[in-house]
């Protein structure tokens, strides 16, 4: 093992320009496939905070008597997703109105009728939340009780916001796969440059009776190191990325108390190691063309 | 039948065509252990290509060898290099790695074979003292003399305890004096229970010897003294 160590590091020694480009090249493919990882985990994170604050407005027809209105209030709490609500009556969110709008008050002092509707403020579950499509069913339903006069659930662009999340993610997977393809053939390249500049060295190994394994595992490990530091840079140059950044921000994403977080050591774990595989895969493809040959 | 069985090299009906072109035409011989042979002809008689077959460089395209034992077109690809290890290979060209030491090249045999590198250094050193080259241990090769890279080449090929050698124009391209160290280490392995069979058109080199002659012309065996 040691042997064969030692006589990996002395091939990546001797071709240092070859390997240095190549780890370099398989760096900056890792930064791009983790900074589009990094992106699509935090923003899922953002929508998941906003999902969790979203309540939806129940208003009322008006002239609704008591038992009307508890016959809506019965009616939603059957609604899947429902877990709670709170009623608030026109005069108490006139008030609430006031209160919010301090220098306001001369616009209230005008009206001769209240304008606002009784509504029921309701709390939903993560599930009913989870996902846009399930959240306009609901409000749907909700609209659809008799006495609903209308059903407001304030952050619509929620939807058009995972959906544009939705399609980045799509995007990157795509571009993470031609960027994983780039590193597969740029190490194969590699290990084919290197396998040309060595083809008599490997003739006489194999006259002398080396087995494969003895020639090719060398340049396997020299494969899966080229991965390994090439995807421990490009996460090392995102991270220094992503403190540069989040330390500019302070305090979180502004309007927001979301502070973006960095992968998590399974998830970068998972990308390093991925970057190795496929520095082996790349190494994989050049040897099998040499044992063809 | 008995000596067929004992003999180190056999080879039975043997061709090996290029396209339309017969290289070696029904060659049949034997060459039993202990044996010093010289396989001679004009150029492109068939001699290297004969020797590449022994080592399985290439595949004969018709007929039976036997070497050590072993059948080589029931040889498996993957058992090649463990059957390579019984033999000791010697080219015209020397066939060394330019880019790595005398001792590298040597001991890569040993690696190969999965020895220590303790064993292998020892066993190195040893080799090139009785060779009287230890002081070139870390030297390049294209830096040395033909003769002495001729040396190493022998080296190499005897360091793995060989039962067999196959020179190929081992004296080709060496003066007099350099040739006559080669022979003498040829020799030596001889002397030591080794089987030779050497490639050559050197008449001189015949001369030295005292062992059978397989004469090949145009790929044909035409005589076995």
């Amino acid at each position: 093992m040691a042997l064969l160590m030692q006589r990996t590091f002395r091939d990546m020694r001797e071709n240092r320009f070859l390997n240095l480009v190549t780890i370099a090249t398989v760096a900056l493919s890792i930064l791009i496939v983790s900074a589009f990882s990094l992106f699509v985990v935090n923003a899922n994170e953002l929508l998941a905070s906003w999902r969790r604050g979203v309540r939806m407005l129940v208003y009322l027809e008006r002239g609704l008597s008591r038992n009307q209105e508890l016959a809506v209030k019965r009616r939603l709490l059957k609604l899947p997703g429902v877990t709670g609500m709170q009623y608030v009556s026109r005069e108490a969110a006139l008030q609430q109105l006031k209160e919010e709008m301090p220098g306001q008050v001369a616009l209230f002092t005008g009206l001769k009728e209240n304008p606002l509707p009784d509504t029921f403020e309701i709390r939903l579950a993560p599930a009913a939340t989870g996902s846009h499509a399930v959240l306009v069913a609901l409000a749907d339903r909700v609209a659809g009780i008799q006495g609903v006069d209308d059903v407001a659930y304030g952050q619509e662009w929620l939807g058009k916001f995972a959906n544009v999340v939705n399609l980045l993610k799509l995007c990157g997977s795509a571009m993470g796969g031609l960027f994983m393809l780039a590193v597969v053939v740029i190490v194969a390249n590699t290990v084919r440059l290197t396998l040309y500049a060595r083809r008599e060295e490997i003739e006489i190994m194999r006259l002398v009776g080396a087995t494969d394994s003895f020639i090719h595992l060398p340049f396997y490990i020299q494969g899966m190191v080229q991965g390994a530091l090439g995807g421990i840079a490009g996460v090392a140059i995102l991270y220094l990325a992503y403190l540069y950044i989040v330390g500019g921000l302070g305090h979180g994403i502004p309007g927001t108390l979301f502070t973006p977080r960095f992968l998590s050591p399974v998830e970068y774990s998972g990308i390093i190691f991925g970057s190795v595989l496929v520095g082996w895969f790349g190494c994989y493809l050049s040897l099998k063309q040499l044992v063809r040959h | 039948m008995t000596k067929r069985r004992d003999a180190a090299i056999q080879m039975f009906n043997v061709y090996k065509r290029y396209g339309a072109k017969g290289a070696l035409v029904d060659i049949s011989l034997a060459v039993y252990p202990n044996e010093f042979v010289f396989l001679t002809g004009p150029s492109g008689a068939g001699k290297t290509t004969l020797l590449k077959l022994l080592y399985l460089g290439e595949q004969a395209s018709a007929g039976q060898i036997l070497v050590d034992g072993m059948n080589l077109s029931r040889i498996s690809r993957r058992r090649i290099p463990y059957f390579r290890r019984n033999l000791g290979i010697i080219f015209q060209d020397y066939k060394l790695i330019a880019s790595r030491s005398v001792y590298y090249n040597i001991a890569l045999v040993l690696e190969a074979a999965g020895e220590t590198q303790r064993l292998i250094r020892k066993k190195v050193r040893y080799m090139l003292r009785s060779m009287d080259m230890e002081k070139k241990i870390d030297v390049l090769p294209p830096s040395l003399s033909g003769g002495e890279q001729q040396r190493i080449a022998v080296a190499r090929a005897m360091i793995g305890r060989p039962k067999i050698i196959l020179a190929d124009e081992p004296t080709g391209s060496l003066d007099e004096a350099s040739a006559g160290v080669i022979v003498g280490l040829l020799k030596d392995f001889h002397n030591r229970g080794g089987t030779v069979m050497v490639a050559t058109h050197d008449s001189a080199l015949i001369r030295s010897g005292s062992g059978r002659i397989f004469q090949l012309e145009r790929g044909r065996l035409v005589s076995a003294a």
